[in-house]
Formats: structure tokens, sequence, C-alpha cells
């Protein structure tokens, strides 16, 4: 039975840039800046760095494909360097890439970078996934969207737990309320402003039932982490973050093809969660984790995702978020940094952007959104669509 | 015995009130005033003369095996490929056996009885032992003319061949005759004419009382004999005044539509057959006739076996089934007449891999996925491993065909933001019965009235058109159903 990479794995140096519609800044221009962070928080120099990981989700409209263009632009020296995509999970990806590479001994230091420009595709929302899909299921698969896509789970957890339209509308509305609530304090979102529940549910239909405030920014960003040994770090005498649990889950296809699946929770997400605990030896997660970066691309995931997390109760994640069980005062503190709601949502960015929060709530390093004594913070990245996803999920501790 | 074995009918679930188009055109041409009147059905943007046949051919195989069919004939003037043919795409998504015989008729408004004359002869000769004949049309007239008014999309459907008869034929009468009501080059959009009173009193009021009397003399038969006679005009006054010189009985013409429907081209007659039928007796001798570069009149007399036939939904299913489009605007978008903002999801269109297209025509025309023979689970896509992790054998799939399946509402949305003609894009997951889930598209559904748990059935439609390389994509669609199939989905009728 492998033992997993539980400690094996230490964050030394993270870096981010500033999310949002930056026009005035090239895929280039971020890296450079999310990787001058990190390495002088790491307080190391290029040349330490034995490998690199590249995460990037539409190639065709930005950097193009392979990892060279990440290399030129740090100007690396020589080393391996890969670029990893899998859809919203992206991010996490290149950040498993650089934890296994230390965790193996392969290197000392590896560096992950995830960025995207979402706002140099010209398109509201993401870009079309008519190409994305593949030759074969373009034919076949509906002219969806994200939030489309979303909006079904929402309409099934509508059905199945009995919530009227509007009932529904309102719990996802807090959902994003607490969030706007924390972006607002972060200087690097996207979108720092409170926005009241009232005004979330008047803004205009996206996808049935999802409306505008329902879904996540659509930014440009960088996000990076430069992980090495626990024993490195120690050297170093840095603060560092461990690598508690890091669980990937990919579906077979079953959620799509197989009746059983009632579409109102993500099945990787309870695989890679049920993993992941078992990796970091968390047993009761509602009574051990301190603070949540979830992959709110639409309220209705962040929702599924306390249950699937066995946070809250099935079928009654909207009475902990009524509660204010997750706001940013509450129990287990969620979106401390406004989620990809506020925060923004650079695809190949945001595993990152979600570890670099984690980081810094565990080092007492979160300003206005410093949550007290956190001891566990997790992450969660779900790519694709509810009936056909890739989940992420990381736990860290100091 | 050899005849006419079952019969179908589709009209698109739109119609287009005439007054809303001499609203949107009458300033245009007052002299549409009297066109206008009564509605007419539209095809939606995801409907085309194929889409139209096969919805037609589905409702005529209803309780029929498909792999019994080794034939099919398409009459169509509009087709949307001048090289490509309809009646393979029509076999295709109907999931006929390979060995099919296919061909097009075109070329004038009597294409249909044209191929229904056709599949006749091929199954008298021996050539095929059961063809469906299919007619279908989708045309339109230009802005502010009499033809945007008159004109109709739907199609009907004939089974021909050995079996129980329902019908059989007595006899039939051709005239060819190069008298241009209409013609439409090669390429063109549009058709053009003459004065309409010189196609009315030259062509309707003399070719097709001719025909008629012909196939009369033939079979020396008096028109009284004919339960109901049966022949499209566009021109309703003269639909009356045809019937009158030659005799016909206001109860024995058979109505042609026009308040409804509208003129289906080539299909007409056919539509008109399939509604006479539904309604027709055993002894009933019907009689067939079309207009169209001359005319075409056949004889038919319905026997016992119609009443063991079971119901089809055919033009009185299609006439219930009813929506109206609402303004003269969107049916301009949806035959793609007007350049509409369709924003940068809508242009961009990858291209077809004609490679995968054929590679996988069966699931895609056909929604033929898998079923494991294994464990029994219908999945699609179509899988090599089975996808139940209680089973994973490998290979041991076989076809298996989910379009003539219903099923129910797993969940949808209406999408605001994904491109759509008809916006918003309504598309979700539906469970089928007897097994398997399909992750579609939906047509013909208000986003309003849908709900999860809710009766579907599937339907081909265009999936897209890409305008840039001149292609229509076809796959299949959910469409909410009122009530189940018609009684005796079970009954088999060989």
């Amino acid at each position: 039975m492998a033992e997993g990479i539980k400690d094996k794995v230490a964050i030394v140096g993270m870096g981010c840039t500033h999310f949002g519609e930056l026009w005035d800044k090239s895929a280039e221009d971020l890296m450079v800046e999310a990787f001058g962070e990190a390495l002088a928080d790491a307080g190391i120099v290029k040349d330490d760095l034995g490998a690199a990981w590249l995460a990037n989700c539409f190639d065709e409209v930005n950097l193009g494909k392979s990892a060279i263009p990440l290399s030129i632009a740090l100007k690396l020296p020589y080393i391996p360097v890969s670029r990893v995509e899998n859809f919203c999970a992206s991010g996490t990806e290149a950040f498993r890439g650089a934890c296994y590479a230390v965790a193996s001994g392969a290197c000392d230091f590896a560096l992950a970078m995830g960025v995207e420009k979402l706002k140099d595709t010209g398109y509201g929302g993401l870009p079309d996934f008519g190409q994305s899909l593949g030759t074969r299921n373009r034919l076949t698969f509906p002219n969806m969207t994200a939030p489309g896509a979303f909006a079904m789970m929402a309409t099934r957890y509508f059905d199945r737990y009995g919530l009227s339209r509007e009932e529904g509308k309102r719990i996802l509305a807090h959902v994003s309320a607490k969030s706007h609530h924390a972006g607002a304090l972060n200087p690097k979102a996207h979108m720092r402003m409170e926005v009241p529940v009232e005004k979330i549910l008047k803004s205009p239909i996206v996808a049935d039932p999802l409306g505008l405030f329902d879904c996540c920014g659509v930014s440009d960003g960088a996000a990076c982490a430069i992980v090495t040994t626990p024993e490195i770090a120690r050297e170093l005498g840095k603060d560092a973050v461990y690598v508690k649990a890091l669980q990937i889950a990919v579906t077979s296809g079953e959620e799509l093809m197989l009746p059983g699946w009632d579409g109102t929770y993500v099945k990787t997400t309870r695989k890679a969660a049920g993993r992941a605990y078992a990796e970091a030896g968390v047993t009761d997660p509602r009574a051990e984790l301190s603070v949540l970066e979830l992959h709110d691309c639409f309220s209705i995931t962040e929702l599924v995702t306390f249950e699937d997390l066995r946070i809250s109760e099935t079928g009654k994640a909207g009475e902990d978020v009524l509660d204010g069980f997750y706001n940013l005062d509450g129990t287990i503190p969620c979106q401390s940094d406004g989620g990809l709601k506020c925060f923004g949502h650079p695809i190949g960015a945001s595993g990152l952007r979600m570890i670099y929060e984690v980081y810094n709530q565990l080092l007492h390093r979160a300003g206005d959104r410093q949550i007290a004594d956190p001891r566990l913070g997790l992450t969660h990245n779900l790519g694709g669509f509810p009936n056909m996803s890739v989940c992420s999920i990381g736990v860290f501790g100091t | 015995m050899i005849g006419l074995l079952s019969y179908g009918a589709f009209l698109p679930r739109y119609r287009l009130d005439r007054g809303a188009i001499f609203k949107a055109m009458g300033w245009f041409n007052p002299a549409t005033y009297g066109a206008a009147r009564g509605e007419r059905t539209v095809a939606s943007h995801d409907e085309d003369s194929v889409t139209l046949a096969v919805a037609a051919g589905i409702d005529c195989l209803r309780g029929f095996g498909r792999d019994a069919v080794d034939g099919l004939f398409l009459g169509s003037t509009t087709l949307p490929f001048a090289e490509r043919q309809g009646a393979t795409l029509v076999a295709s998504a109907l999931d006929l056996p390979e060995g099919t015989r296919t061909a097009d008729l075109g070329g004038c408004h009597r294409a249909g009885t044209g191929a229904l004359l056709a599949a006749l002869d091929a199954a008298a000769a021996g050539s095929v032992r059961r063809a469906l004949v299919a007619a279908a049309e989708c045309r339109v007239g230009k802005g502010g003319s009499t033809a945007e008014h008159l004109y109709g999309d739907g199609a009907a459907a004939l089974l021909v061949g050995e079996g129980d008869a329902i019908a059989v034929a007595l006899g039939s009468h051709s005239l060819s005759a190069d008298f241009v009501d209409t013609y439409r080059e090669n390429g063109a959009r549009f058709d053009r004419g003459w004065e309409d009173r010189w196609v009315r009193d030259e062509g309707f009021k003399k070719l097709l009382p001719a025909a008629i009397r012909g196939l009369l003399s033939q079979l020396d038969l008096p028109i009284d004999a004919f339960a109901k006679v049966i022949y499209p005009c566009r021109y309703a006054r003269d639909h009356g005044g045809i019937a009158r010189k030659l005799g016909i009985a206001p109860d024995k013409l058979q109505d042609p539509l026009m308040g409804q429907v509208g003129d289906t081209g080539s299909a007409h007659a056919l539509v008109m057959l399939s509604h006479a039928l539904a309604t027709a007796s055993p002894g009933d001798k019907l009689l067939v006739a079309s207009f169209g570069n001359g005319c075409e009149a056949l004889a038919l007399e319905v026997t016992e076996h119609i009443d063991s036939l079971t119901a089809r939904r055919g033009v009185e299913g299609s006439l219930a089934r009813r929506a109206e489009l609402g303004s003269y605007e969107k049916y301009v978008t949806f035959r793609e007449l007007r350049e509409v903002d369709m924003g940068i999801r809508g242009e961009f269109q990858a291209p077809t891999a004609l490679s995968v297209m054929w590679r996988d025509h069966r699931q895609v025309m056909g929604l033929v996925g898998t079923r494991c023979t294994a464990c029994g689970t219908p999945q699609f896509p179509a899988q090599n491993i089975c996808v139940d992790p209680e089973c994973g054998a490998t290979n041991e799939m076989e076809p298996y065909r989910f379009s003539d399946r219903s099923g129910t509402v797993f969940t949808f949305t209406g999408d605001n933001l994904a491109f759509s003609v008809s916006p918003p894009a309504i598309y979700g997951t539906v469970e089928m019965d007897g097994g398997g889930k399909l992750f579609v598209d939906f047509t013909d559904c208000d986003l309003t009235t849908l709900r999860v748990g809710q009766r579907i059935e599937m339907t081909l439609r265009r999936k897209y058109h890409d305008r840039e390389r001149g292609l229509s994509g076809y796959f299949w669609k959910a469409c909410p159903i009122a009530e189940e199939p018609v009684a005796g989905e079970e009954v088999s009728h060989g």
C-alpha cells in the first residue's frame, strides 16, 4: 500500500498576481511577476530549480502549446519543464507534478506555475467548448457552456430536496454574498465589492436557474509555488507549509452514462475527498479543517461541495450557509480570499491561487482576512462538468 | 399482397399566423392580402427537409421492424445538399439496413407521388421487399410574396411492400408537361414563376382534371366511386372549382389543409393521403393526384387491414402539437434570411471531420449506442469497455438503438450564454426507458413548462449549420411529449 506524500513536500515560496481584466498585461508579464514574488519568498535563486510545471488551459487562445513559453519567460536554466492541462484542475495538476518531483527525490526544488489570459479571447465567459470537447463529442454533445452544465446540477438539487426555485436561489445567493464580503477585503481580488443578497437574486439569468452573481469572475492572472523537501525547508530556516494530502479523481463515465448518480453531488469530489482525508489522517473534517478554498465556479458547485467534503450533511448545506457557518467569521471560513467568485478564475492559475491563500492563512499572512489559529486548510478544484469531471483536492498544514 | 403497409406524417410544431406575415410585409405587396388568412407551419431553426422526412418515417414505421425495410425513396425539392443523398441520410437516421436501396426524387412537386409510384413498382418487380416512401419540403418564398404566405413545411411517409396491406394500388396515370408554374435554377434559394392567373387557368384547372380523367378512364371508374379525392392546390378557390368541374361531392374532397399547414410542395399530396388514411374504412377507394410539371394520379383501395394498424400520430397528431412562432422576424431568422448578430460563440464553427462522421455514423445519425451483452447495460456513446464498474466487460458490446425509445427528463437548463438560433439553448440529460442516459440538446419545448421527470422522445434535428463550409450536422434531441406515444408501442406489425 502506497503511503502517499503526507509531510514529504514543503511549500517554501508562493506568488500570485492581482487577478482581473488585465488588458495591459501579457501572460509573460504575469508569470514573471508571480515568479518574482515566490522566488523572494523562498529565498532561493533560479538555478536552484530542478524542474518546473506550467498549467494553462485554453492554450489555443493564449500561450500556445508546450512548456516553452514558461521556460523562455522566466529564462529557466534548461531544466525539465512540462505543460499540463486538466480543465479547471490544471493549476493543482502542475502543483502535483512539482510535489511528486521533490517527494521522489528527483530534484531539490520544483516550480509549479499556473497562468491564464482569458480576457484575450474575445468572449464574455469562458471561450466556447466547441473545440476542446474533441472532434467526436462535438458532433453529439449539447452546445453547452460552463454555467449551463452547472445549472443542471442546481435543477437536480432543487428538485431532489424539494426547494422551490426561490428557496434554492436564496441559498445560492448567500453563498455568493459571503464570498463578496471576503473578496472586498482582498487587495489582489478581481471583484472587490460587497453585494447584497437581494441584488444577487435580481441579477439576470445566465443559465437557468443561475444568475450573473451565481457565476465566478472570468479573469487574467498567474500564481505559482516553489516546493522542496521538509529537510531542505528546515535547513533554509523558512516558515513552510506542508502538503498533507494531494489527490485527483477523474470520472470513468458512470455519471454520464449510468443511472444511479442523482446529479446533486459530484462523484469525483467524494472520491478525491475520501482519499485525501485518508492520506492526511483527517477523520472528522467538520471538526478538523480550519479554512477552505473551494471551486466556486458557480454558487451551486460550492454548495454541493460542502456536502461532498462531508462537512455539511447531505441535503443540508443550505442550513449551514444560512447560519453563516462558512462566513469569514464562521466556524470554517470558506473562500477567505473571495474565491473564484471574487478573486477571479484564470483557469490554469486557480488551483495555485487557492493554495496561495491557504499558505498565507496558515503562515498568518492574510492581513484583514486572517483567520484565528488555522490548523488545516483544504483546496478543491473541479474541472469539466458535474457529469464528466476531474477533481483535485489538497490538504495543507504547518 | 403488395400495397401500402403503413402511413405517417409530421408537421413542425411552429405555426405562423399569416396575418403576422402580412403585417410585416403587406406594405410592400398589398396584393398578398388575399393570401393572409389562417396560419402556416414553419420548420424550427433546427429542422429541414431531412429531419422532417425522418420524423414522418418514424411515425410511419411505428410497430414495424426496421430490419425488414430494404428501400427508401425520398421526394423533395428542398433537400439541403445538391450532392449528398437525402435518402441515404434519412435511411441512416432511421437505422435501416446497409443493403437498403435509396433514391432521391426531386425536380418538381410530383416528386412525392413519384417516389410512391417508384416504390410500388420496385415492390411489384420484386426489387425491394419493403420500401419507405418519404416526402418532405421546407420552402422559402421571397419576402412580400404570396408564396411566403402559402407555403408550409411538412413531411409524410408511407411504407410500401409485401404484407398486410392497408391499401392496394389500382392504377396510375401520369402527365409529363414542361408547364413552368415555378422554377428554381440550381443553387438558387427562391423560385420564380409566371402570372397566377395563367398558372391557375392553364395549369391546375386543365392539367389536374386531365390526369384525373385519364386515370378514371383507364380504370373505367366514375369519380363518385372514390370515397376521397386528394389533390393539393394552393389556390383555395380553384381547389373547389376543380372539384365541381370533375363532379366531386364536397364531402369527398380531401381537405387541402391550406388554413392550418400551407402547401408543403412535393410532400403535400402524401400529407393529405396520410390524413385521409387515418379515417379511411375498408373498401374505400382513394384518388391521389399531384401537380408539378405535369400531373400524376393514382388510385388506391383501402383493405380490412386498415382497422388493425395501430394509430399513427399523423396529421391530426401533428396539428394538435402546436405552438405559435410569434413573429415574422423569428421566421426570417430561422430560415437564415436575415443576418443576425450571432456573437463570437455563434460565429465560431470548428470544421466537421467527415472521417469521424462516417466512422461513428450509426451513433451520430442513428443514435445507436452499445449494450453490454454481459450485464445488459445500454450506454451512449458507444463503449468498448462496459461503464458499469460491477461488470467492466471488454468488447462484449452489441449495437443498441435509442432513437425509438422514450425517456424522462433527468435534468436541464436554459442557457442564455450558449449560442442558439432560438435562445435560450435548452439542453440536459434524459434517462431512457430500458436503460441508458443521453446528454443532449432539447428542442420543441418551453423552459417555463419543462420539468424534471417529464416524458420525452428523441427527434433528429440539425445540430449545427456550418455556413462557411456549407455543411449541416445532424444529431438527436430530446423533445417533450404531452402524452405517451400512441397505444401499441409494443404492438408489432412485423
